[in-house]
């Protein structure tokens, strides 16, 4: 018999691919974007649509300029448009949107090699630096919706426009927790909702899409140091602001987090420092960009030192 | 009872049902048999036999002198008719005896029913077991002798069987305990005797209940013998694995089982090991499972060795047509042939006709770092930098990252989602650095 196929073991492949990974991942955020129509409206949705189909087409431009083959249909580019709307006000005019995608995909991504070869995350980078060009836009939350009076009376002033961090560094009443919980705050698109981002990490768990290592050292860490530098509690501490989606969607990135469980820890672990340091002691009140993308590009550092146990190591073996 | 098991690995499709419930059935043996100098690890061995001689069934027709081999008997009666280079499973051409089959089998007069085993001594039944060219019937094919006789200065204080059997579609372990526990038993005993161990362990994943039940059973009347249920996951079959499941030890980097005080073997090398004391008999066969969506007839065959795998398939109605794929060993880790010309050896487990739909045939796309390998890893390597560096052929960064201790059990090729041939590339470069370490 002619035309057997020869390779070496393995012969089998589990069926996970990039696709399909990604293809969770957009699943797992639509919890999060529907709770931004919610809070938001309309406008949040034609941000988040036009924020994923920008960073499609920039991608598909990309390829077609440097005549490589066409990669958006690996779903990365929705991902990486979706997170950066995320983590933008509903009000954020559509040609900011558009840059910060162009910054993501062409600068941050493409420029590097594509997919995997970023070393910083695509969505903060582009966010830190949206946050340069344009503080005021980046930076002006209007409050949620009011349904048939959902916030009236004394809920009104913590719902307000300031977001609960600029509460920190300005003054002024603060949300509940369970307020922060589910989302009647001011603040980004997907970033307000504990809750709904809460229940699309489930579901990345469950998939085996992401593990627990770096999400919970990364609350933790924020939860207890913003304890220590600030008035506020842990609860507050690790529901406001964009922790939440960092820590399940944003810290967890594949390319620019490490390999192994020891460096992953660490990794979440300085993020979690340097975001309570920048709530607690920076100039700005929120930390969770620049933690994450300074602990990017210690990664490959990581990656060097933090290696896992080798098996048979010098072990003792005495029966 | 707690599952025993070990860390990283994963949980492959195990396509095991398509053969389990099949007994095991004898296939005729080939018309021309061939019978390679080299099917054990260790020293190749040099025809005993001349063309033109006739040979009877359990003639040894290979031998060598070399402390690590292993000599090789015919497994029909019929007459020489070439000694040459042919094809071996593993690729390459080997120094063969090829037999023309009588189909008399005429064996030797030595195989016999022996009653006077109890006066035999440790070092008479070793050697027994040695004439008998028993090897590790898992696939590792090393000398069984070797293992049977430790270094003085390595005290084994228990020995493990090896029933986990975790490759995919493999069954053949599985019908033997089902069929014919008690040989395994008995083989064992031996080998307890000759090791002088008073603790034996079978482990079992516990994806194969009824053998876990009939085994356990049977421990009942033996002194010593435990059956250790394990949680079903790759590559629980890995001797340091199932020794560090089983019994907490780790085999240090570089060294054996002996190490540690353990020696492991096969199920089906403890029903060769009793045919070599009690029978005199020589390994003739051994069970193949034959299996993949390419055969018809799939099953577990007790194969004579040197049968043509063509003969082999034919026999299970191989599909030329959708076969893309021919295997000798399991998906993980077997050999892919390209030539069915081949004969069927001591380390042939399986024997895999597999469709395009079985196969991973996924171009490579670029490495996300999603770190999934390295996870999986049961050695704790990070296969991720070692593929990387192997692409450039930076070999002294792959040694830094201890390739040298990778077992190549394939996990960080399956789970990878990106198709990176993270296996295959790892072992090019221990491939490298070891003939580099020759010269």
């Amino acid at each position: 018999m002619d035309n057997l196929i020869v390779s070496y073991a393995p012969h089998i492949h589990g069926n996970q691919n990039i696709r399909n990974i990604m293809r969770d991942v957009i699943i797992a955020l639509i919890p999060a974007f529907l709770g931004g129509i919610y809070f938001f409206g309309l406008n949040a949705l034609v941000t988040v649509l036009s924020s994923a189909a920008f960073c499609v087409l920039f991608e598909y431009i990309w390829d077609k300029a440097t005549k490589k083959e066409n990669t958006t249909t690996d779903l990365s580019a929705i991902v990486t448009g979706v997170l950066l709307a995320f983590c933008l006000p509903a009000e954020t005019p559509i040609y900011m949107v558009a840059a910060g995608d162009a910054f993501a995909i062409i600068v941050v991504k493409c420029f590097y090699g594509g997919i995997g070869q970023n070393f910083v995350n695509p969505a903060l980078a582009a966010r830190a630096f949206l946050l340069a060009c344009w503080p005021v836009a980046l930076t002006t939350f209007k409050a949620p919706l009011d349904y048939a009076g959902l916030f009236a009376g004394e809920h009104v002033a913590a719902v307000s426009g300031a977001t609960p961090l600029n509460v920190i560094k300005h003054g002024g009443e603060i949300a509940s927790n369970w307020d922060l919980f589910f989302g009647y705050t001011g603040g980004c698109i997907g970033e307000v909702s504990a809750f709904l981002i809460i229940i699309g990490a489930i579901y990345l768990l469950i998939r085996g899409i992401i593990n627990l290592i770096i999400p919970v050292t990364y609350l933790v860490c924020v939860g207890i140091f913003g304890m220590l530098f600030t008035d506020y509690g842990f609860m507050f501490h690790i529901l406001s602001g964009g922790v939440m989606l960092a820590a399940f969607f944003m810290a967890t990135d594949y390319a620019t987090s490490p390999v192994s469980k020891r460096g992953q820890f660490i990794y979440a672990f300085g993020a979690g420092l340097i975001t309570a340091v920048i709530r607690g002691f920076g100039g700005y009140p929120e930390g969770v960009t620049y933690s994450i993308l300074i602990m990017n590009i210690i990664t490959p550092l990581l990656d060097k030192h933090a290696k896992p146990r080798l098996f048979g190591k010098a072990v003792k073996n005495n029966g | 009872m707690k599952l025993l098991t070990f860390k990283g690995g994963l949980h492959p499709n195990d396509h095991k049902a398509e053969t389990e419930n099949i007994p095991i059935s004898d296939l005729t043996p080939s018309k021309i048999m061939i019978f390679p100098m080299s099917q054990h690890i260790g020293a190749p061995c040099t025809p005993t036999v001349s063309v033109g001689e006739r040979v009877l069934m359990g003639q040894v027709i290979g031998n060598s002198d070399a402390f690590v081999s292993s000599p090789i008997h015919s497994t029909v009666s019929g007459t020489v008719v070439a000694i040459e280079k042919r094809l071996h499973p593993n690729g390459t051409n080997v120094l063969s005896v090829v037999i023309e089959n009588d189909f008399a089998d005429e064996k030797v007069d030595t195989i016999k029913k022996y009653d006077d085993i109890h006066k035999l001594t440790k070092a008479q039944k070793i050697e027994l077991v040695k004439n008998a060219g028993v090897v590790g019937l898992g696939g590792a094919t090393f000398p069984t002798h070797i293992k049977l006789n430790p270094p003085a200065d390595k005290k084994i204080d228990c020995c493990i069987i090896n029933g986990a059997e975790c490759e995919p579609y493999l069954t053949s372990d599985y019908r033997v305990m089902l069929e014919s526990p008690m040989l395994v038993f008995d083989g064992l005993k031996e080998i307890m005797d000759i090791l002088g161990v008073k603790k034996a362990y079978i482990g079992i994943e516990n994806n194969k209940p009824k053998a876990i039940e009939i085994m356990s059973q049977i421990t009942n009347n033996y002194d010593g013998i435990e059956v250790c249920p394990l949680k079903t996951k790759y590559p629980q079959g890995s001797e340091k694995h199932l020794i560090k499941a089983i019994t907490g030890r780790e085999v240090p980097s570089g060294k054996l089982p002996a190490d540690v005080g353990v020696v492991v073997d096969n199920i089906d090398t403890c029903t060769a090991v009793y045919n070599a004391i009690h029978f005199r008999q020589p390994v003739f066969s051994r069970i193949v499972t034959v299996s993949g969506l390419g055969v018809k007839k799939r099953g577990n065959y007790r194969v004579r060795l040197g049968t043509c795998f063509d003969d082999i398939l034919k026999a299970a109605e191989l599909n030329e047509e959708i076969t893309k794929k021919v295997l000798m060993g399991g998906p993980m880790m077997g050999i892919a042939q390209h030539s069915l010309n081949v004969p069927s050896i001591k380390g042939t487990s399986a024997l895999l006709a597999l469709t395009a739909e079985e196969i991973n045939l996924n171009p490579e796309a670029p490495c996300t770092r999603c770190g999934k390998c390295v996870t999986n890893c049961p050695m704790g390597l990070m296969p991720v930098q070692i593929n990387a560096y192997a692409k450039y052929d930076d070999m002294e960064t792959c040694i830094k990252y201890n390739v040298m201790d990778c077992i190549e059990c394939g996990v960080c090729s399956y789970t990878c989602p990106c198709g990176n041939h993270i296996t295959q590339r790892i072992k090019l470069a221990k491939r490298k650095i070891a003939a580099s370490r020759k010269k």
